[in-house]
Formats: C-alpha cells, structure tokens, sequence
C-alpha cells in the first residue's frame, strides 16, 4: 500500500497538523540534549495536550523513565518506536466479494464524507462500489451520499427518510448480488453510543448483513473524529458492544487536532486504524501506516 | 453530562471524609486527583494548571486546613470556582436562567460557526424553535454552498417544525447573505439565522469568507457550535475563531452523550466568552440556556435536581399534583392514579434521562438497561383492564389476568408483576405519607 508519493500527500494533509504537533512533542525535543529534573513531566504533558489520554500518556513516560535514557534523541527515538509499536496494523482485506463494510460513528464525525472518499479510493482501484444510504434520520443525509454518488459515479441504493435502515442493507445487498458489485458500502446514521435503541438498531443492521450475505459486515469501521477526545475510546468500547469492529478510520487530520486518542484505542482494544481523512475532497483519504504516522507527528519541520 | 468529573469528585471527597482532617500532604493529594479528573474529562493542560492553581490559592486564603468540615470546603471552593469559570457572576442573565442574545437591528442578524460537524445546522433549527417560543419571528437559512445536501438538510428541518426557511439563489456565499437579509427585511422576519459552512479554523480562505460575509451583514450575535466531546483541541478551534471574528457567545452540543464535556471548561477559558444554550438531546425541543451552576453541581456529583424539578414542573399541573396528594392522603392509590404517574413521568423524557439527573442517579452502571418501552407495556396492561379492575385490583383472578394478558399482548407473568409492583407503591406511599422518607432520598450524595 506504500504506492508512490503517499508520504508526500500525507505530509502536506498533516502539514498543518504538524505545525501545531511542532510547537508540542517536536519542538519539545530540538534544542534539547540532555535530560533534566522535569524533562519527563513535561513530556507528559505534551501528550496530553495531544489527546494520547493519561493512561497512555503515563505508561510511556513510565517506560521510558525506567530505561535509564542519557540523552533527550535517545528517549525521541525509543518514544517513537514505542508508540509505532502501540498501533495494530490493518489486516488485508479478504477475497471474497461482494464485500460490505459498515461505517458506524456519532453525530458529526464525518461518516458520509467518509464512505464517499472511500468509494472513489476503490474504484480508483478498479473495484466496483456501490454505496448504501442507510442514514434514514438526519435530514438529508441520503441527498447529500446522492450527490456524492453522482459525482463518482457509483451507483447508490436509497429510501425515503425514515426507512427502517436494515431494510436498505437488505436492498442493497440484493442490488449488489444482481450486479455483481465487489464492494457494499453502507453509510449509517450518527448515533451517541448512550442511545440504546440506535445501538440496537445498528445491532439488527449486522444481523441482517449477515443473514443474506455470509460473512458480513466483512468490515465494521468506527468513523472517529480527530478532534475527539478521551470519549473516543468510550465509543470503541460501545459500539464494539452492538457491532464487532474491525478499525477506525480518523477523519479531519487536516485541522490541529492530532488523534492522540488512537493510542488508546490501540492499547485497551487493539483496533487498527484502517484509513485517517485530511481534507474535504473525495481524494483526500489515505491508508494508514503507523510508521509514517509517528514520523510525521514527530517531525520537525526546518 | 461531565459524569467522569462528577465520579472523580465523589472519590475524592470520600477519601477526604476518611482522613477526617485536611492536612497540607492530603490536600496535595486531592488537588493531584482534581488534575486527573480535569485531565481525563478532556480540559486543556493549560486551563487544567490555572484551575487548579486557583483552587489552591483560595483554599490557603480561606484557612481550610482549621476548617470543621475541610471536605465540604473544599467542595465549595471547587464549586464556585467552576461556576466562575463556566458562568462566572458576570453572565447575570445566565444565572437567572435567562438568555443573553442580542437581538439588535431590522433584522438583527445571528451566525452560527464552527468546525465541521460540529452540528451547526441542527442547533440552527433549535435556536429558531426556541426563539419561537420566545415570541420572535425568525427566519432560518444557510450559506453553507460546501457540503452536499447541506441547505436541503436546513429546509427539510425547517419544514418539520413549521419555521420560515429561505433558499435564495445566489451563488457566492456574501451575495446569498445580503439576499437572505434582504428577504428578511422585507418580509418582517427578526432575527435572521446563518447557518455557516463548517470549516477549520486554520483554513484562511474559508476563515476570510466568514470575515467578509460578517462585515456586509454585522450580525449581533456570532454563535461558536462546540462539540461537547471536543479533545484537547479544543482551545486552539474556538480560539482561532475568536481572534478572527470576535465571537459574541458559545453554543455546546451534543451533552446528551456521554463525554465528560471538559471542553466547556476550555472553550470558555480561552475565548472568555458565554456559554449560552446546550443541545442535550436528538429532538428539536432538546435545547436549553446553559446555566453554570447547574453544570457545576452535575460536576460535583450532586446531581442535576433543577432540571429534574423544572422538567416535572413542566409535565405536571399543580391540579394534577394537588389531587395526587389527596389520594395519598386518603390512601386511595388505583392503577388508573399509576397509569396517570407513569404518564406524567414519560411527559418528563426517557428514563434515562430522568435517571441522570438524580444524585448518583448517573452513576448508574451502564449495563443497567432502562427500557422505555417497558413503560409502554405497563400502560398497555393497565388500558387492558376494565375500570373496576383499576379501582379495585383484588378483583383480578386467573382467568381475567388471563384476559389483560392477551387483550394487552404480554404475558401473564408480565400482569402478575405489574400488580405486584403496584401493591408494592402502595406501601412505598403509606411511607412517603408521612413524610420521612424524601429528604434522605435526596441527601445520598455527596
């Protein structure tokens, strides 16, 4: 998946996130060799302020403290291979088509968007696509995936507003079998995960899922915003109750937020971000690679 | 709301409690759990340190370690400091449970901002219900010409609740502004609503739009949308906004999740501007002036008592109330009085909702599910049974539990329950008659 200039297109979408990480864990560390008394607490801080949560935050500091490090480039490079260690790797995709991912997420956090872009990366692929509008809640949620459609031009399976949304998974899982379509993408209404009768809701969309198509959902991605904070990981924690994820995918990288709540995530469930989102063009989605991620929040531009 | 908080402040209170006395090295320890607390509810690093700083000043100042009950001071000064930083005692109008708009001009002109999803379009649709209740005439329109579907979003909200949208055809977003004020002259509306592309902050082009669109129009209120889950992030967002467009005040949303919503806290040190409405809930009706003391209980863990009482204020008549009292009195409590009770309560919101607003009551375990449509099964058994079965429940044999079951569609065992439920509040009432149980009730926390 490292297909050519993918660290330059990631490097201008985090640029900006960058300049803000620069003035954080970056610049934290240029011009600075040695370590003293409150090296380590500030160090804590700074991922802190990037959302890595305390948890995470401690448990490297901690580990880094009890290594004896001599200078500040020694704990940058053990910090970095640490927290590359921390992200899960994505696992391939399976063979098997047609194959239907459900992107499921809160209100906001870019849901819609998201399966556009990742539609167009498929087909860009060659793949076949066909998108689900199963947001029959917010008000036109399913015009604006219409468009999206349009513009990409993939086909797009949707009902009136306030359709029951299993039903349109059932739809287009048939529409998908007749036109032999290798790839399902259904766009699911936000939801807070404290709604229990929309948990149970998405519940009832997996069930139907796999009751006409075996193994699906193949893929179950929570949409998470990168501005989020720590009640990000309290959304992995509940929506992996009604649905079994499989990953993330981190929208709105483009901004300063930085995402820092992956690492929890990673720690406490071991899900693997799957894609992050740096802009508003259907282009603007790229697979992710913990790597190159770490890189580029660590680096400092000159 | 800011639950984590709440829950933090319990331990440390009880830990406090159990020392008996506040001493320097434990008040340390506190200050050190209030840190935490702030720092995992997602306050930013920075308005973490003066906060606690400040609680450390006033703590000295006050001479809590010769205190009688250090635990209960600190409380307060934890309180109050978190009301000052939420509401403080200049937002007057807050504190009376008044909101602080400007409606200036003909029309008086009110943005919405913020990032994306940030849930601009929604609150648009709230802030005109509710200026409608306020007796305004607002007319609501969007300038957002970025996302797909994103004005057809606005009119199809507009037209659920009966509000007055206006399209335009412009096509540049400061022409689309002067045309929708232009409607809104002449057609009377007061005030005129924008609702702005969402965008970041640091997006100069999209920023300057803003700019522009501000000074053709000179909106009297320029309403930044934060999303209460909002991560450390928060700060630079809201005040990048500010800085560029001197934001007159701070919608929140979204604090019917679960966040712990330190983003209030953030949002409102960095910009120093008012909180002024909360959405708190999915509905359109969801949606209230914000008001710090109350937030600064909920954080306290007292519990939100005010919306409670407020909510059933507003679900229940006095009359009803008054002959409620009477039966208890009389000690004449019927199915048809506890279908009437489970009525009033479902007037109040879900369960949960109310559940949440007692003390303790959000401490619930999360696996504790509360079903609403329990409540729809209980109103259907009891519509299921005749009126002398309501009046008289002893009556109820075998054979007509049989028939309430299946005129109802639940089980027999679900209409042996409900009778014994019942028969189970009207002990509870003969207690309450006498007034000793309540106060405790309301006394746990804390």
């Amino acid at each position: 998946m490292e297909n050519p200039g993918f660290l330059d297109r990631l490097k201008t979408g985090l640029q900006r996130s960058r300049e803000k990480v620069a003035s954080s864990i970056g610049a934290f560390f240029s011009g600075r060799t040695g370590i003293d008394s409150t090296f380590f607490t500030e160090l804590e801080e700074r991922l802190l302020a990037a959302d890595v949560g305390i948890a995470a935050s401690q448990r490297l500091v901690i580990s880094l403290r009890s290594m004896k490090l001599e200078t500040a480039g020694e704990v940058l490079s053990e910090l970095k291979r640490q927290m590359v260690a921390i992200l899960p790797r994505a696992s391939g995709s399976g063979s098997a088509f047609p194959r239907l991912t459900l992107f499921v997420g809160v209100n906001g956090c870019g849901k819609t968007t998201t399966v556009a872009k990742i539609g167009r990366l498929l087909k860009s692929e060659g793949k076949s696509v066909l998108l689900v509008a199963a947001d029959t809640f917010r008000a036109a949620a399913g015009e604006q995936l219409e468009i999206w459609a349009d513009r990409l031009d993939v086909p797009v399976v949707r009902q009136g507003s306030g359709a029951d949304p299993a039903a349109l998974v059932f739809d287009g899982i048939q529409a998908a079998k007749a036109r032999s379509i290798d790839h399902i993408l259904v766009d699911t209404a936000g939801r807070l995960q404290t709604k229990k009768h929309l948990m149970a809701e998405l519940e009832k969309m997996g069930r139907v899922a796999s009751r006409e198509l075996p193994g699906a959902p193949h893929a179950t991605l929570l949409v998470l915003d990168a501005t989020v904070g720590q009640n990000g990981l309290v959304q992995c924690r509940e929506f992996q109750q009604s649905v079994p994820l499989t990953g993330i995918v981190l929208t709105k990288m483009d901004g300063t937020a930085k995402g820092g709540i992956v690492f929890s995530i990673a720690e406490e469930l071991r899900l693997p971000v799957e894609y992050i989102g740096v802009g508003e063009k259907a282009e603007d989605v790229l697979p992710f690679s913990p790597d190159i991620f770490v890189e580029a929040l660590f680096e400092n531009r000159s | 709301m800011l639950e984590g908080l709440s829950d933090k402040f319990q331990r440390i209170v009880k830990r406090i409690r159990g020392e008996g006395t506040l001493t320097e090295s434990n008040m340390e320890e506190a200050l050190g759990e209030v840190r935490l607390a702030l720092l995992e509810a997602d306050v930013n690093v920075v308005v973490v340190k003066n906060f606690v700083e400040h609680i450390r000043e006033q703590a000295k100042g006050q001479e809590v370690l010769l205190s009688l009950t250090p635990a209960q001071q600190l409380i307060k000064i934890i309180h109050s400091e978190l009301v000052a930083v939420l509401g403080g005692p200049s937002d007057a109008a807050l504190l009376k449970g008044r909101d602080s708009l400007n409606i200036k001009g003909f029309p008086s002109v009110f943005f919405l901002v913020g990032l994306q999803g940030s849930g601009k379009t929604t609150t648009a649709a709230k802030l005109a219900l509710y200026l409608g209740k306020r007796s305004l005439t607002p007319l609501l329109a969007s300038t957002d010409l970025q996302r797909p579907a994103a004005r057809e979003q606005l009119r199809i909200l507009s037209d659920q609740h009966h509000l007055r949208y206006f399209e335009g055809k412009s096509t540049t977003v400061r022409e689309l502004g002067r045309e929708c004020f232009n409607e809104a002259r002449l057609k009377g509306f007061n005030p005129l609503i924008i609702d702005t592309a969402g965008r970041l902050h640091i997006d100069d082009a999209l920023m300057e739009e803003l700019v522009v669109l501000r000074d053709a129009l000179k909106p009297s209120e320029i309403l930044y949308v934060a999303d209460s889950m909002t991560g450390q992030d928060a700060v630079r967002s809201s005040q990048a906004f500010n800085e560029r467009l001197a934001l007159t005040g701070i919608i929140l949303t979204k604090l019917d999740g679960d966040s712990r919503g330190g983003a209030a806290l953030s949002v409102r040190e960095v910009t120093g501007k008012t909180i002024k409405f909360a959405g708190v809930g999915e509905k359109s009706g969801d949606f209230e002036v914000f008001q710090p003391e109350r937030m600064a209980s909920r954080i306290l863990g007292m519990g939100d008592l005010m919306g409670l009482i407020e909510k059933a204020e507003e679900a229940v008549s006095i009359k009803d109330a008054q002959r409620l009292q009477e039966k208890l009195r009389k000690n004449a409590f019927t199915l048809d009085d506890m279908l009437d009770q489970i009525r009033q309560v479902k007037k109040m919101g879900s369960l949960g909702d109310i559940l949440k607003m007692l003390p303790g009551g959000m401490r619930l375990p999360s696996e504790t599910d509360i079903d609403d449509r329990a409540i729809l099964h209980t109103e259907a058994i009891i519509q299921s049974m005749t009126l002398l079965e309501r009046e008289t429940p002893n009556v109820i044999d075998g054979s007509r539990r049989k028939r309430i079951a299946s005129g109802s569609g639940r089980s027999v065992q679900e209409v042996n329950q409900l009778l014994r439920s019942y028969a189970e509040m009207r002990k509870m009432m003969k207690r309450v008659r006498f007034g000793k149980r309540i106060p405790q009730l309301f006394q746990k926390s804390t």
